[in-house]
């Protein structure tokens, strides 16, 4: 209610101003601006038509669809092993929590049980995507605001962990690690040497960061009242991730339906207060503290074991065994060729994606494909907040609210 | 049943069809109807207190007489819970009350499931395509009788596998 006030009495003028009324009359009317689809601080292909009053604006429409690739149409010709690829394409520059997201979806939907081991492995490779995403989120938002040092020195530390993920499974943006009850590979000891070694050097840089910023004036003017939200519109219009906590609203899928290892290690969520575009800014930035400590924490816990369920008809064998013995042959080509069937139902499951809620409604009637997938991603329900966060703001600052919701046009379109 | 299927089986014993629990998910089904009040009920009575919309979806049950599926997810940030809304409305008549004055994050999603399955919600403040163009005249794409291949112009493609040999 206290955020409400404090934006109206900033932004609107005052009639009962002593000097409104010798303001001379000027012929004043609407413009109507079209910012996108090509546009470098859309983030992707997005169109909004702006009607400003001066630069400030008045009203907003999002025009989205550029990207459309009917992902959710596609799921239904293919198996459910076949959807994973897809999935990376979804959120292009965070595949593997994609990934994790539909895969967590379709064992809900089987009731399987996925190994510790597994569960660590999937921990830490999210949270290190976590890390990528929330590195690019920054680079991005302070390009937008006009920072370009920072873009590079993020981009430099998010390169060592592309390298990372190439190192790990091949691919350094469509990675496809994550299966259908468990993961493809196993870490290397090259890869946990290479990871601890990250884990030691990132810190200080998240600090240096923060130096860069968080004294810098231009930085805090564009970002402090800046597109303010209250937590109850930020509830009603169905926020969440970053975007929602900024608004002071302690919604973590992570604590509160707690899934994979993260039950198994302590951290906390941060909160923010104002539900501006620099809370959302602080809450990326102590996330990162944060998955570093939780990464830190599932290396020391990891046991040894298997990676992988074993669930014949729906996991496959490990790749070993598929040379030397021919029932493992025999399923690894049946799973390959036919895929599994899944018991009819339906189940929603969500997974809190550094954006925000990642979600995946799969209706099964028993058939080896999904009958209906819905994917509720959280740019495509961030951007319903739009019109009302950007109102009565510049457009240089409707910049930086494409910025703060993180939006990836993949995803929002899919 | 689920406490709250049994909750809204007794507040709404007419509007109430069935409920279902299956993976920990609860789900009601509801007539059409009674959808905008027992929504209004699921979000502002506080024993429900869902005050968090998770999506708007559709299924298309060609062969069933009331085709189509709506289906509503919520959240309640206060008391945790979860709860799915579902209700069935036939191809003739294909018209649900909209939610968006409960929820404005419905808004989008509703305009996605108007933009996908062709399902139109009354009183909604602005429905219009949102994915695809404006003028796409070639129907609603994740309808079961929409070829995956696409239709209109698409449809023209020679595709590799169609070649005479």
């Amino acid at each position: 209610m206290a955020l409400e006030d404090q934006r109206t009495t900033v932004y609107k003028v005052d009639p009962n101003h002593p000097e409104s009324e010798t303001l001379p009359a000027l012929r004043t009317e609407e413009l109507l601006l079209n910012m996108g689809p090509q546009h470098p601080s859309t983030h992707g292909v997005l169109k909004v038509i702006m009607e400003l009053e001066g630069e400030r604006v008045v009203k907003s429409t999002p025009v989205m669809g550029y990207l459309h690739r009917g992902v959710e149409k596609l799921a239904e010709d293919g198996t459910y092993h076949q959807f994973i690829p897809h999935t990376d394409r979804l959120d292009y520059v965070c595949a593997m929590y994609n990934n994790f997201a539909y895969c967590r979806a379709v064992e809900k939907l089987l009731d399987l049980k996925v190994p510790d081991r597994a569960e660590y492995l999937r921990t830490i490779v999210a949270e290190v995507q976590r890390i990528i995403g929330h590195l690019f989120w920054l680079s991005a938002q302070a390009l937008d605001i006009g920072a370009m040092t920072v873009f590079f020195y993020c981009f430099r530390d998010r390169e060592i962990l592309l390298d990372w993920f190439d190192e790990l499974c091949g691919a350094r943006l469509t990675t496809s690690w994550y299966r259908i009850g468990g993961v493809e590979r196993d870490l290397t000891p090259s890869l946990i040497a290479k990871l601890k070694a990250f884990l030691d050097y990132f810190p200080p840089k998240i600090d240096e960061y923060q130096v860069f910023l968080e004294k810098n004036r231009i930085w805090l003017a564009r970002t402090k009242g800046i597109a303010v939200i209250s937590a109850e519109d930020a509830i009603n219009f169905g926020l969440s991730g970053p975007t929602l906590r900024g608004s002071g609203v302690d919604y973590d899928l992570r604590k509160y339906e707690p899934y994979s290892a993260y039950p198994r290690c302590e951290f906390s969520v941060p909160v923010g207060k104002n539900g501006d575009t620099y809370d959302r800014y602080w809450i990326r930035m102590m996330e990162l503290y944060e998955s570093v400590k939780i990464i830190k924490q599932c290396l020391e816990q990891m046991e040894e074991g298997p990676i992988m369920a074993e669930v014949p008809s729906v996991t496959f064998p490990p790749k070993q065994r598929v040379f030397t013995n021919l029932e493992s042959m025999i399923q690894q080509f049946k799973l390959f060729s036919q895929g599994f069937k899944a018991p009819p139902g339906e189940i929603y499951c969500g997974t809190e994606a550094h954006k925000g809620e990642l979600g995946f409604y799969i209706v099964s009637t028993g058939g080896s494909k999904p009958y209906r997938l819905k994917i509720r991603a959280p740019s495509f329900v961030h951007m319903g907040a739009f019109d009302h966060m950007a109102r009565g703001y510049m457009i240089s600052d409707a910049c930086t609210i494409f910025g703060t919701y993180d939006i990836v046009m993949g995803e929002c379109d899919r | 049943m689920h406490p709250l299927a049994r909750r809204i089986q007794e507040t709404f014993p007419t509007g109430f069809v069935s409920s279902t629990e299956w993976r920990g998910d609860v789900a009601v089904t509801v007539t059409r109807d009674k959808v905008h009040e027992i929504a209004q009920f699921l979000r502002d009575d506080p024993s429900m207190d869902f005050d968090y919309i998770v999506h708007v979806s559709s299924v298309d049950w060609p062969d069933d007489e009331e085709r189509f599926e709506v289906v509503w997810e919520f959240y309640s940030i206060r008391k945790r819970h979860r709860i799915r809304l579902k209700t069935r409305v036939p191809e003739s008549d294909c018209v649900v009350d909209s939610l968006t004055d409960l929820w404005r994050g419905a808004n989008f999603m509703e305009r996605e499931v108007y933009d996908m399955m062709g399902i139109r919600f009354r009183n909604h403040p602005d429905l219009r395509r949102i994915l695809l163009p404006d003028d796409f005249n070639e129907g609603y794409p994740l309808r079961k009788d929409f070829p995956l291949r696409g239709k209109g112009w698409r449809d023209t493609f020679e595709f590799l596998d169609e070649q005479p040999r």
